[in-house]
């Protein structure tokens, strides 16, 4: 694993208007992402975390500054690097084994190399005896889970995942966050968690950013390491700990600020 | 669960009974002359004349045959007209900009109003008649299809791109599919309203149609042979929407379950 940065932001201004005028979402926001991290987005709802993490995805361009992957400014969506977000957005037309496979299908892979593709992440997620059923026959949960394995399947560099447990009860989230966790550390992917639950940042993170109000500026970056020096199973043990009690809440006294 | 459904259309079926009942009582007191409310008896001994022997020249599967006809070639040619069009337009401003204001012009219009200069261009033939239907079907497939595009969730083309799925990929792969329940809701409005302007296309210099049949018959007072008519056109309808709800069914599984 190197230190060298996968995505980067340069000085990045974004506004946006609205009703009222011209709103300054993000401002003069620098951000080095490193290869094989995991860096946790938190701030308090509206702050633009989801903003930087679409000019990220390049779903959105900024007014100032730059965005580089690789080294490369980003000039739009590109599967090097996944989205998940707080919806599924599976395709209700597609069964959950077809839905993992439209990456591959739509980058022109042959069609034995996608359906073995669909099917090792299909059993990545735990998917495999629902891989013919549709998404709506499978619970909120399930639904994530398959779109983690749709994005996975594209093999992207980056996983930008936008509130992608906001959505979820209370325990299905504490599973999927140590789905989440074991993925991160077998796959050696580097992952970007827009999220707004401070312990979750913790929990996953090996780096947790705090962002400031609007215009979202940065307001801390804290180191963290509960992520790596973990087992699977641990998640409610670990979050009990006093050394991992103590640094959320250092993060939420930012947050609360 | 299965009960309560049995329940709901042993109401429904308590409903029509009902009104059988009354008309049949009504009839059989005399309480308006005969002409005006023709027996229950009456109307289902004409039902039964006319589809085997026939109203003026045609039995009954005949002119229901010629209704089908006009209807189903109105609405099949608008199908694959209206449909990439209101895709079109949904998608492309420029395209939305030129045709939504022709298309938003006409529509409103009582279609008998435009329906002479039909007859003046193409004559007192079915294609008149076919083109008055084509007419009446478009709107509500363009409009449907249009804003199926419109309301496809931004994520959900975002998460395409996001996949490695190119413009043309997106349309064809993403768009087009997440259209056809709104599409399909469209077949639907645009086959009753087409079924609709059947009747007034029939009352042209037409010599078969089952509105030709009923408006024919009026004008000899037999209200046992519109009572007849009306039931069939009513039946018919119903038959007709019931179709494209299966095939929504079919094709559409998911629709009313994701947002």
């Amino acid at each position: 694993m190197t230190n060298m940065p996968v995505l980067q932001l340069r000085n990045v201004d974004y506004s946006y208007s609205a009703r009222s005028g011209v709103v300054p979402a993000v401002e003069r926001l620098s951000l080095d992402i490193e290869t094989g991290s995991f860096l946790s987005i938190v701030g308090p709802s509206g702050c633009g975390k989801s903003t930087l993490l679409r000019l990220l995805a390049g779903l959105l361009f900024p007014d100032r500054g730059e965005v580089l992957d690789d080294g490369q400014p980003v000039t739009g969506p590109n599967p090097r690097r996944g989205i998940v977000f707080q919806k599924p957005q599976l395709y209700p037309w597609l069964t959950v084994g077809k839905n993992v496979e439209f990456g591959p299908k739509m980058r022109g892979l042959p069609r034995v190399e996608r359906k073995r593709l669909a099917e090792q992440y299909v059993e990545m997620v735990r998917l495999t005896e629902f891989a013919k059923s549709y998404p709506y026959e499978l619970s909120g949960g399930m639904q994530q889970r398959a779109a983690l394995a749709r994005v996975l399947a594209n093999d992207p560099k980056v996983l930008l995942m936008d509130e992608p447990f906001g959505a979820l009860d209370a325990l299905t989230r504490e599973h999927l966050q140590d789905e989440l966790r074991e993925i991160w550390r077998s796959t050696g992917k580097t992952i970007v968690l827009v999220t707004h639950s401070v312990e979750e940042a913790v929990y996953l993170g090996t780096r947790v950013l705090v962002l400031s109000d609007r215009p979202a500026r940065t307001l801390a970056d804290i180191p963290v390491s509960f992520s790596t020096n973990g087992t699977r199973g641990l998640g409610r043990e670990v979050k009990a700990r006093p050394e991992f009690i103590k640094v959320r809440e250092e993060v939420l006294r930012y947050v609360w600020t | 669960m299965p009960a309560r459904l049995i329940g709901y259309r042993w109401l429904s079926l308590v409903g029509i009974a009902a009104v059988v009942l009354i008309w049949t009582v009504a009839a059989e007191l005399q309480v308006v002359p005969e002409l005006f409310l023709p027996h229950p008896r009456t109307v289902a001994r004409t039902l039964m004349h006319i589809t085997f022997t026939g109203y003026r020249g045609g039995t009954l599967p005949y002119h229901l045959a010629a209704s089908m006809r006009r209807v189903l070639v109105g609405f099949l040619l608008a199908l694959p007209t209206a449909v990439p069009l209101g895709l079109a337009m949904g998608y492309s401003r420029r395209v939305r900009a030129f045709f939504d204001p022709l298309i938003e012009f006409y529509r409103p219009l009582p279609p008998l109003a435009y329906y002479t200069l039909l007859i003046v261009w193409l004559g007192i033939g079915d294609e008149s008649k076919v083109a008055l239907l084509f007419l009446a079907a478009f709107p509500p497939l363009s409009i449907s299809a249009m804003s199926g595009v419109a309301s496809v969730p931004a994520e959900r083309i975002q998460s395409a791109l996001a996949l490695g799925a190119s413009r043309a990929q997106v349309f064809r792969h993403v768009i087009f599919p997440s259209c056809l329940p709104s599409i399909f809701t469209g077949m639907r409005v645009s086959i009753g309203f087409t079924y609709t302007t059947l009747v007034s296309s029939e009352i042209v210099a037409a010599t078969s149609g089952v509105g030709w049949m009923v408006l024919d018959a009026g004008r000899f007072l037999r209200t046992d042979v519109i009572f007849a008519g009306i039931f069939v056109m009513g039946v018919t309808g119903l038959a007709l929407d019931r179709v494209v709800r299966l095939l929504e069914r079919r094709i559409v599984p998911w629709k009313g379950l994701v947002e």
